[in-house]
């Protein structure tokens, strides 16, 4: 039994945020697997909640003409991780939020939740972060388009007011084409868990594979929002592929994370673990490239 | 037919479609709903209520609190009583408690129409407290400065013993030339049993008894602290126990029955239940014991074992629960699985802290002491440069061995052919090899660890357990255990049991596995590893009484002696040519409805055993550990039992997989956390790491099966042995792999990164 004091299944987009600019206290709800646990802590107890849940605009999988590849906000981790575009022309997406959980939350959980909950955990945004998407949010003044990188403000706090909802998740062409890209979760078990620490690597080689043409680094909990490591992505590129270079990323990213200790690792592990898991995600993300280091 | 078979449960099918019921399966419509209110300090007073706004909510009926319960402290773990004074339980908690002692104390109860308005109502009672600063490690309960825990135990050691072995005293043992020392601490923390049912009961009164139905180990001896909880006689209870979802010693220990009862009576009999939700079983029932050992050894250059010396602090939590019972335990395996040629000295501590109760948990301090004796095993083999296997065969107990104070022996003995078995299994010679000197950041390493336990708790408590058997007229059998089907499968060994005894097929065999105090006879339950050992002997007796009946009845209707008489697959035959003489059911009939001689048999017997023997085995574990990552994986983990004879190998085979599950929490992940406040961390299945089935390697199980005397049909202890040495032998692994002794379990990321930059490895 739930502590919910109404719960209103949205007719389509524009119900949905009618409903939400009638009612202040209300909050969006899709697969639940995020507010119904915060409900039951008491966290929410009592919430007044809209339910975006199986809208059209928001579900579907899909490429405009520009090649732009369009997410519906509810779309869930397993339709997401299984969807042919998805594996053809972002993998690295499907199995980023293939990490999520067990079967049974990636299939009610959607990308648009893990997004606007607005965690640094969240496994699809560290990976989004990668692909520099943007986020098609909706409101009371109609569509506005945010990228990723903007989205976040601090824990838990985006730029997505009370009364919008997210109608999808794009990632443009430019952004996709020619890379490839490893996601790596750290937990201290290898299902049911929350990151300690998330890291996706894309990268863009040269056409003979042997140097780096692009590099795209984004982390989850190595700080509180998902973030991106500009300054190691910006000393890499162009440079040759070997192992130098994977040490110089493994360093270079220590000086643009902020990780916190907390009871469940410490500063000292995580940053370990930073450097451990993008020197391991980008040599994945390379030799998915067809390139080696051992030249 | 019968012991010895590897035949389906019993319960299967009824499991499998979800015809099998539980507790909240048979919960009657319109039960009032009760919700405990936990108190949010660990050590302190409360002083004060403020129930309005609780009361305010609508479906509420009624709030009671600490300051309404009766005066009656009462004991909960599930032991037999003692009627000597000086041995009975601790009787150190009430209903509900104004003197709070954990993070989540019980002070108060509410009773709504419905869950919802019970759990707003909870949320909503406000207390006002004195408070103290929380112990949370027996080093700060045993600081002269600490607060009683409970006040007629100043200084907060709930029970203090010691003992030695040998003539002289280990200081004196070890002034010899020439001997290898190793002196360390090895500690482990609380961990939860994570039943997959949590808690719940519901009671009412009818026909002037409170009837309570509860997911339970021990309805009889819920029955009796119900009774002393509420100061009502024990006939006035009716306590049921249907099919419950695990139990692990969790349910070993009487929770929240007796308040239950208690509210029921609170609202003129009408009926409530009580069900606990996932972060208040991990919270507020009980946890296995932090054990924290001071241990000393010294050998010879040869291997020979001289003389070892343990100290270990058991951290108790609140209330005393088992109590001294546990530490009692692990100093007595500490003893009974090594020689020491000179002396050995062990003295134990528990100690009351502010921290979650500890109370039994599979294997009873055998885990905790497992883990540090077998740590300190491997380490002295390592200071003197011996294979540890051999080190271990060598002085190991050997057939024979008798405990010198408690009496208990190995009826029979498999220890080292399970060390052979198990060390054959994984390459062990061939793998040290292979494994020494390595230097890249993923190593791999072999480890092995072995254990003894006793396989019921005489003579150190009563052991008693009662069968009855009932004849139907078509011949078979209504089958009544005191004893408890805890998902473990004795119903369906019971009935195995019976048949062999009887001659009755299992098909015609009807256990009864609902426990119904007003019914069934007198058992104290699931615990220990005792149930196919001790209730197995009132079985057998009872089976042979139940025999001898019908056979009189035969020998009466057939004109034969009962002597030439036995019973075959349901039919009297005669004992030497097997030739038939009646068939059971002709005959069952005819007992029930003779003209000339009418008579129901039925046979029901007790058994008050006073012998107990020792299972044993070994864990053998190859792993690859992830330095950078400070990750363990497993890549092969066999145990091997030396249990006695099998009465079902397929189901003994799956007892040590949930075992060895268990055991690999233990070793990697699982871990109770608490704040400096005493409040949980992890009192919830996200951050409380229970290993999926992602985490776990193939799990490969081996027997030595070798007929005990002492066992009704040759059986000893499988219950919860799988779990004891697989932590150790992970360990060891490790060790081997790395080269880094880890002394804390769970060996998690945070506390192997933390040794391997001491060693630097990192």
């Amino acid at each position: 039994m739930y502590d919910i004091s109404k719960c209103y299944q949205a007719k389509d987009a524009a119900d949905a945020v009618r409903a939400l600019m009638e009612d202040e206290t209300a909050i969006v709800i899709s697969g639940g697997t995020d507010v119904l646990i915060q409900v039951r802590e008491g966290k929410l107890a009592g919430a007044s909640l809209i339910s975006v849940h199986g809208l059209p605009e928001l579900t579907g999988i899909r490429m405009d003409e520009d090649g732009t590849l369009v997410i519906g906000a509810a779309e869930t981790f397993s339709h997401i991780t299984n969807h042919p575009l998805i594996q053809t022309y972002a993998p690295v997406l499907g199995e980023a939020v293939d990490t999520v959980g067990g079967p049974q939350i990636r299939n009610m959980g959607t990308i648009g939740g893990n997004v606007c909950n607005g965690v640094t955990s969240a496994d699809s945004a560290s990976t989004l972060m990668t692909f520099d998407a943007v986020l098609e949010l909706f409101g009371p003044e109609g569509v506005r388009l945010v990228p990723v990188r903007d989205f976040y403000l601090s824990a838990k706090k985006t730029v997505r007011r009370q009364n919008e909802i997210l109608l999808s998740v794009q990632i443009p062409k430019s952004e996709y084409e020619g890379y490839t890209g490893k996601y790596i979760k750290y937990g201290k078990r290898n299902a049911m868990e929350i990151a300690t620490l998330g890291c996706a690597v894309r990268v863009k080689l040269s056409p003979d594979h042997t140097a780096l043409e692009d590099l795209r680094i984004g982390f989850g909990v190595a700080g509180p929002v998902p973030m991106r490591c500009t300054e190691t992505e910006a000393a890499a590129k162009g440079r040759k592929l070997d192992e130098s270079l994977i040490n110089e990323i493994g360093k270079g990213v220590l000086a643009e994370v902020h990780p916190r200790s907390s009871w469940r690792a410490t500063k000292e592990f995580r940053l370990q673990l930073v450097e451990e898991l993008v020197k391991r995600a980008f040599r994945e993300a390379v030799e998915k490239g067809g390139g080696s280091f051992d030249a | 037919m019968g012991v010895g078979e590897s035949r389906k449960r019993v319960d299967a099918f009824a499991k499998v479609t979800g015809e099998a019921r539980y507790t909240a399966d048979l919960m009657p419509e319109g039960l009032l709903v009760a919700k405990v209110v936990h108190s949010t300090i660990a050590n302190g007073w409360v002083k004060s209520f403020d129930l309005s706004e609780a009361l305010a909510v609508p479906g509420v009926v009624k709030i009671v609190t600490c300051m309404d319960v009766p005066d009656l402290p009462f004991p909960t773990p599930g032991h037999p009583w003692s009627v000597e004074p000086a041995h009975q339980d601790v009787r150190d908690r009430k209903l509900l408690n104004r003197r709070v002692r954990v993070y989540g104390d019980d002070i108060a109860a509410v009773i709504a129409e419905n869950e919802l308005a019970a759990v707003r109502a909870a949320r909503l009672v406000k207390a006002e407290y004195e408070e103290y600063a929380p112990l949370l490690t027996v080093e700060q309960a045993m600081a002269p400065e600490a607060t009683a825990v409970h006040e007629e135990k100043p200084g907060n050691v709930l029970a203090h013993s010691e003992f030695t072995v040998g003539e002289i005293p280990y200081e004196e043992a070890v002034r010899e030339d020439g001997l290898t020392f190793v002196d360390r601490v090895y500690e482990t923390h609380p961990v939860q049993h994570c039943h997959l049912e949590v808690p719940v009961s519901y009671a009412y009164e009818a026909e002037g008894k409170i009837v309570v139905t509860t997911s339970t180990q021990i309805p009889h001896i819920v029955r009796r602290v119900i009774s002393q909880a509420l100061g009502i006689p024990v006939g006035k209870i009716r306590v049921i126990k249907p099919y419950i979802g695990g139990g692990f010693g969790n349910k070993q220990d009487v929770l929240y029955e007796p308040l239950n009862a208690y509210l029921c009576q609170q609202v003129g009999g009408r009926g409530v239940k009580l069900e606990l939700t996932r972060e208040e079983t991990l919270a507020c029932t009980r946890v296995r014991h932090g054990l924290k050992f001071h241990l000393q050894g010294a050998a010879r250059k040869d291997g020979t074992l001289v003389a070892r010396k343990l100290t270990v602090w058991s951290n108790q939590g609140g209330y005393a629960s088992h109590g001294h019972a546990i530490a009692a335990n692990a100093a007595n395996m500490f003893k009974q699985l090594y020689q020491d040629e000179k002396a050995l000295e062990c003295e134990c501590y528990t100690v009351y802290t502010n921290l979650t109760t500890a109370g039994a948990m599979r294997g009873y301090g055998i885990p905790q002491s497992c883990f540090a004796t077998e740590c300190l095993t491997e380490d002295m083999a390592y200071a003197i440069g011996m294979d540890p296997l051999e080190y271990r065969l060598k002085n190991c107990s050997k057939a024979g061995y008798t405990d010198p104070h408690l009496g208990i022996g190995f009826h029979s003995y498999g220890l080292e052919e399970a060390m052979k078995k198990g060390a054959q299994w994984i390459g062990w010679e061939q793998k040290r090899k292979d494994y020494e000197n390595q230097t890249g950041p993923v190593r791999r390493g072999v480890g092995m660890a072995i254990f003894c336990y006793k396989t019921g708790v005489y003579p150190i408590s009563l052991e008693t357990a009662s069968c009855r058997m009932i004849l139907n007229q078509d011949g078979s059998m209504q089958l009544q255990m005191g004893a408890t089907e805890i998902g473990q499968g004795a119903d369906t060994v019971f009935t195995q049991m019976a048949a062999e005894v009887t001659g009755i097929t299992e098909d015609n065999i009807y256990i009864q596995s609902t426990q119904d105090t007003d019914v069934t006879p007198f058992d104290t339950g699931a615990y220990a590893s005792r149930q196919t050992y001790v209730s197995g002997m009132a079985l057998k007796k009872t089976g042979e009484l139940f025999r001898e009946k019908i056979l009189d009845y035969a020998a009466y209707s057939t004109k034969r002696a009962a002597e030439d008489l036995t019973i075959r697959e349901n039919q009297v035959v005669e004992k030497e040519t097997g030739a038939p003489v009646a068939a059971l059911a002709k005959l069952a009939e005819e007992a029930f409805y003779s003209l000339d001689r009418s008579v129901h048999l039925t046979a029901e017997a007790t058994a008050h055993c006073k012998v107990n023997t020792f299972a044993s085995g070994a864990c053998f574990a190859e792993v690859e550990v992830d330095i950078p990552l400070a990750k363990v994986r497993v890549l092969k983990l066999v145990n091997v039992h030396d249990s006695g004879t099998l009465i079902n190998p397929k189901l003994a085979e799956a007892q040590v997989h949930g075992g060895m599950s268990m055991g690999l929490g233990y070793a990697l992940s699982e871990e109770m956390l608490y704040d400096q406040k005493g409040r949980p961390l992890t009192d919830n299945l996200l951050d409380y790491k229970l290993p999926t089935a992602m985490d776990s390697p193939d799990l490969h199980v081996e027997f030595v099966e070798l007929e005990d005397p002492t066992g009704p049909f040759g059986n000893k202890a499988l219950g919860e042995p799988p779990a004891i040495p697989v932590a150790p032998a992970v360990r060891n692994a490790v060790l081997h792999a790395t080269g880094v002794a880890v002394d804390e379990l769970p060996l998690s990321p945070g506390r192997l990164s933390e040794a391997f930059r001491k060693a630097g490895l990192m």
